[in-house]
């Protein structure tokens, strides 16, 4: 049997959606399958059909031969097929050994029901047994909340080897890993696939697709629309089917002059997560925070925000001492904070598009101050979803059921529409796909020029080296360095020095 | 939630509600007399405007709920109808008592908002706290000797209408364009449907919660004033179980405890529900040993057939 999993004719229609339409896919015993696409391309969709999540609208599933029919991700176990969901779905306030057999207490043994006593000595041995095995570093009893993204994500992974798959399928696992993590976990699926594990993995970073995959299939609206065998894979072939045409993945630096200073820290102090920052932002640059996840950037940031409160030292604001009390303070006072969490700071999921894009700037909007205008919101609202070019079936639509790129848009379009003088991005392009990755480059570059005060954090090497006009460090809380990239002329290897903790380079 | 669903979402228990209304003046034709919808006005506004302020403080999210308006009935008309007879003028004394409710809703926002106690506890201490002052006032013994233009204010009306559906028409009218109309009603929304992500969008979450429950402690001090002016007495045993139907009133409109949905004219439906089922009984000269059980079930009944059919609306479409 070539084929462990098969699928043909897959058609899923969501309200007002075609997400998937007609589409055949096929998994090979023991290879890396790249699965690509835009935002809202039906990837998610498809993985979702395969692990018993969605029904699909039409079309069969067979796995080893056999047609099945999933009602349950229970049905998808059974048969061998584990998920990482595209979103962490843990429980924070349990163990890692407990979230790792979250419904399969009784390790495989036996029927598993409430009655059943829960051994947690052999649940935690279990556990530390799969961590070993992908190299986690900590222990099975620390509780899920404490652990960075990147260790929770190695729980997700843990838990879907628990189920002794035959097949993992990864949507958009690397998405908030930094580099070092991202080249653990590739490490990670090699082993898998070498322990016998088919795996799908779904990313929006074609290198990695490239540097990882056996085969590739990519999907655009809904429609499969190309394979590639493993000897003709390559970045720009990968990015034509999917978008359909060549893009300019990072377009022409645009010339922009230093403006007045704006905003400048000085030994900036909370709990342990920042210990000693300062820098200066002026008008008219991007300022680039490169670091590893936990470094402490996201923190720092929202000090700035007001969303924690300083325990030491100093802000000026456009020349003023400013210390916000909170998130409204600083967005009168015209800084923006673009959050890293889409789902849990960015979005209020059961609102409309529009609502969500218009919220920070509803008195503004408002007339006289309180009472709504619809039309004006409207209005707002259509521009923004065209400009950022967010695939929303109207702007009613319920940011929950948008794909996840889809709704990191949303994200961006409610700050762009607030006015603001300072715009802090944190993880701007977190899951989205390449074409609007760029777009989105080109408004931050454009929104330099015009002379906007511009912080970006990122886990993305390239990007932070494309856009910044200077970077900081972080490492553990502190600034390592500041380095001076106005010609385009620090390296990777640069950053990832001082990122690991390094203080001199001694051969620049 | 899209602009079409929020249309629907009272269509279902106005169906109800008219559907009981037919039923029973069929059954019963007195149903219909002005007499008993004069009755049935005045118990369906002194329900919807509680159910009005428990909508707000529901949807402000985080579990938040409002346990206290039933004493708060009690301890407002108490405290109302003593300072009239003690010589006070009706106005007065009336706007004192507005005042205290406004303080009392303040109390609850500031245990929830500044000392995180959830909003279930600290209103279950108004619950017997507000009970008991009341008695403590009145030694037990009700307010009496209260004057005519006090009593007006349930017992009058004009041209036909009772002055309390007067009140909860200009409360509804008010209520309703706060929270579909203007920046508040979002941010309430916003709020209940996830605290972190409005903070994050410059809502002020806490200011947002004080007011909820600064409104529900407000109508529900009014209705303390209704019930005490229809009774023609303070009485501090009055209003036990109040907040029980408010709460139902405002679910059975459509308000989801999770937070972040609701409306105020879905719960003055619910509570015209609530009212005329109550009515209906009486009408029906069913047992008032019974009342209490058919009220109850009915509850049940219609809150998981709007949540089935919620659900079923979201997978047709
Ligand atoms: N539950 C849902 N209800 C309605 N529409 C949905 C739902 N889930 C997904 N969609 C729609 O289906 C389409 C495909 O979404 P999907 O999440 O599969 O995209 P994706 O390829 O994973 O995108 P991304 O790279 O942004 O994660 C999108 O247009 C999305 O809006
Ligand atoms: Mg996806």
């Amino acid at each position: 049997m070539e084929y462990i999993l098969e699928m043909k004719n897959i058609t899923k229609e969501f309200p007002g959606v075609k997400a998937l339409d007609k589409v055949d896919f096929e998994v090979k015993d023991g290879e890396i399958l790249g699965l690509v696409g835009e935002n809202g391309a039906g990837k998610s969709t498809l993985i979702k059909i395969i692990g018993g999540i969605h029904i699909p609208s039409k079309g069969e599933i067979y796995v080893g031969g056999k047609k099945v029919v999933f009602n349950s991700p229970n049905d998808a176990f059974s048969k061998g097929i584990s998920i990482v969901h595209q979103e962490l779905n843990l429980c924070p306030n349990l163990t890692v050994a407990e979230n790792v057999f979250l419904g399969m207490e009784n390790l495989g043994e036996g029927r598993n029901n409430f009655l059943k006593t829960v051994d947690m000595k052999k649940l935690e041995e279990a556990a530390q047994n799969l961590l070993n095995r992908i190299g986690a570093q900590f222990s099975p009893n620390t509780l899920v909340r404490e652990l960075s993204t990147a260790q929770q994500q190695m729980v997700e992974i843990c838990k879907a080897l628990a189920r002794n798959p035959k097949m993992i399928l990864m949507d958009e696992p690397t998405s908030s890993l930094s580099i070092e993590e991202v080249e653990r976990l590739m490490k990670i699926i090699k082993e898998l696939k070498k322990q016998g594990i088919s795996i799908v993995f779904v990313s929006h970073r074609i290198e990695e697709v490239v540097g990882i995959c056996d085969r590739v299939i990519i999907l655009r609206d809904g429609k499969r629309v190309g394979t590639l065998e493993k000897d003709e894979i390559e970045e720009n072939k990968i990015i034509k089917y999917m978008v359909g045409r060549d893009v300019e993945l990072f377009p022409k630096h645009v010339e922009r002059k230093k403006g007045e200073l704006i905003l400048e820290v000085k030994n900036l102090k909370w709990q342990k997560m920042v210990k000693d920052v300062s820098f200066k932002l002026h008008r008219g640059e991007i300022l680039g925070f490169a670091g590893l996840v936990g470094a402490g950037r996201s923190e720092t940031m929202q000090l700035i925000f007001g969303i924690n409160k300083l325990e030491n030292g100093e802000m000026f604001y456009k020349g003023h001492p400013y210390n916000p009390e909170s998130p409204y303070d600083a967005i009168k006072n015209g800084i923006a904070l673009i959050p890293e969490d889409r789902k849990l700071q960015g979005l209020i999921l059961q609102m409309s598009v529009k609502d969500n894009i218009v919220i920070p700037s509803l008195r503004r909007i408002a007339k006289s101050g309180f009472v709504l205008d619809e039309i004006k919101e409207r209005e707002i609202a259509k521009e923004f979803v065209n400009k950022l070019q967010v695939r929303t079936p109207s702007i009613y639509h319920i940011a929950n059921n948008l794909s996840g790129g889809n709704q990191q848009k949303v994200v961006l379009a409610k700050w762009l529409v607030s006015k603001s003088d300072v715009l802090i991005f944190d993880e701007p392009t977190r899951g989205i796909d390449v074409a609007s990755k760029a777009e989105i480059h080109k408004l931050m570059e454009e929104l330099a020029a015009q002379g906007y005060g511009v912080i970006m954090i990122s886990s993305e090497l390239p990007e932070i080296l494309n856009l910044s006009d200077r970077i900081i460090v972080m490492f553990e809380g502190k600034v390592m360095v500041e380095l001076d990239n106005s010609k385009r002329n620090i390296t990777q290897e640069e950053i990832m020095y001082y990122a690991s903790g390094k203080k001199q380079l001694v051969n620049p | 939630m899209s602009k079409q669903n929020r249309a629907f979402r009272e269509l279902g228990p106005l169906v109800a509600l008219i559907a009981l209304g037919v039923f029973t003046a069929i059954l019963n034709p007195r149903f219909l007399s002005i007499y008993n919808l004069q009755t049935l006005g005045k118990q369906a506004a002194i329900f919807g405007i509680m159910a009005i302020g428990e909508t707000f403080v529901i949807m402000s999210g985080g579990g938040s709920i409002d346990l206290s308006p039933g004493s708060m009935v009690a301890l407002i008309g108490i405290v109302s109808t003593y300072m009239i007879v003690h010589g006070i003028p009706v106005f007065i004394a009336i706007l004192v008592s507005l005042g205290l409710s406004i303080l009392i809703g303040l109390w609850h926002g500031f245990f929830v908002n500044k000392l995180k106690v959830p909003a279930f506890i600290i209103t279950l201490g108004t619950l017997t706290i507000a009970r008991g002052m009341a008695a403590v006032i009145t030694k037990g013994w009700p307010i009496v000797g209260l004057p005519k233009n006090f009593v007006m204010i349930a017992q009058g009306d004009v041209v036909g209408f009772p002055i309390p559906v007067i009140i909860l028409f200009t409360v509804l009218l008010i209520t309703h364009f706060v929270l579909e109309k203007t920046v508040y009603g979002k941010h309430l929304r916003a709020t209940g449907g996830n605290e972190v992500a409005a903070r994050f969008s410059g809502v002020k979450v806490e200011k947002v919660r004080y007011i909820a429950f600064v409104v529900s402690a407000f109508l529900s001090g009014l209705v303390g004033i209704i019930v005490a002016a229809r009774l023609s007495q303070g009485q501090p045993g009055v209003g036990g179980t109040y907040e029980l139907y408010a709460i139902a009133s405002a679910v059975i409109g459509g308000t989801s405890l999770s937070g972040g949905e609701g409306s105020a004219l879905g719960a003055v439906i619910g509570a015209g529900i609530i009212s005329l089922l109550w009515n209906a009984l009486v009408m029906l000269n069913v047992s008032t040993y019974w009342h209490n059980v058919i009220i109850g079930a009915v509850i049940v009944i219609a809150v998981t057939l709007d949540i089935l059919r919620k659900k079923s609306l979201a997978r047709s479409k």
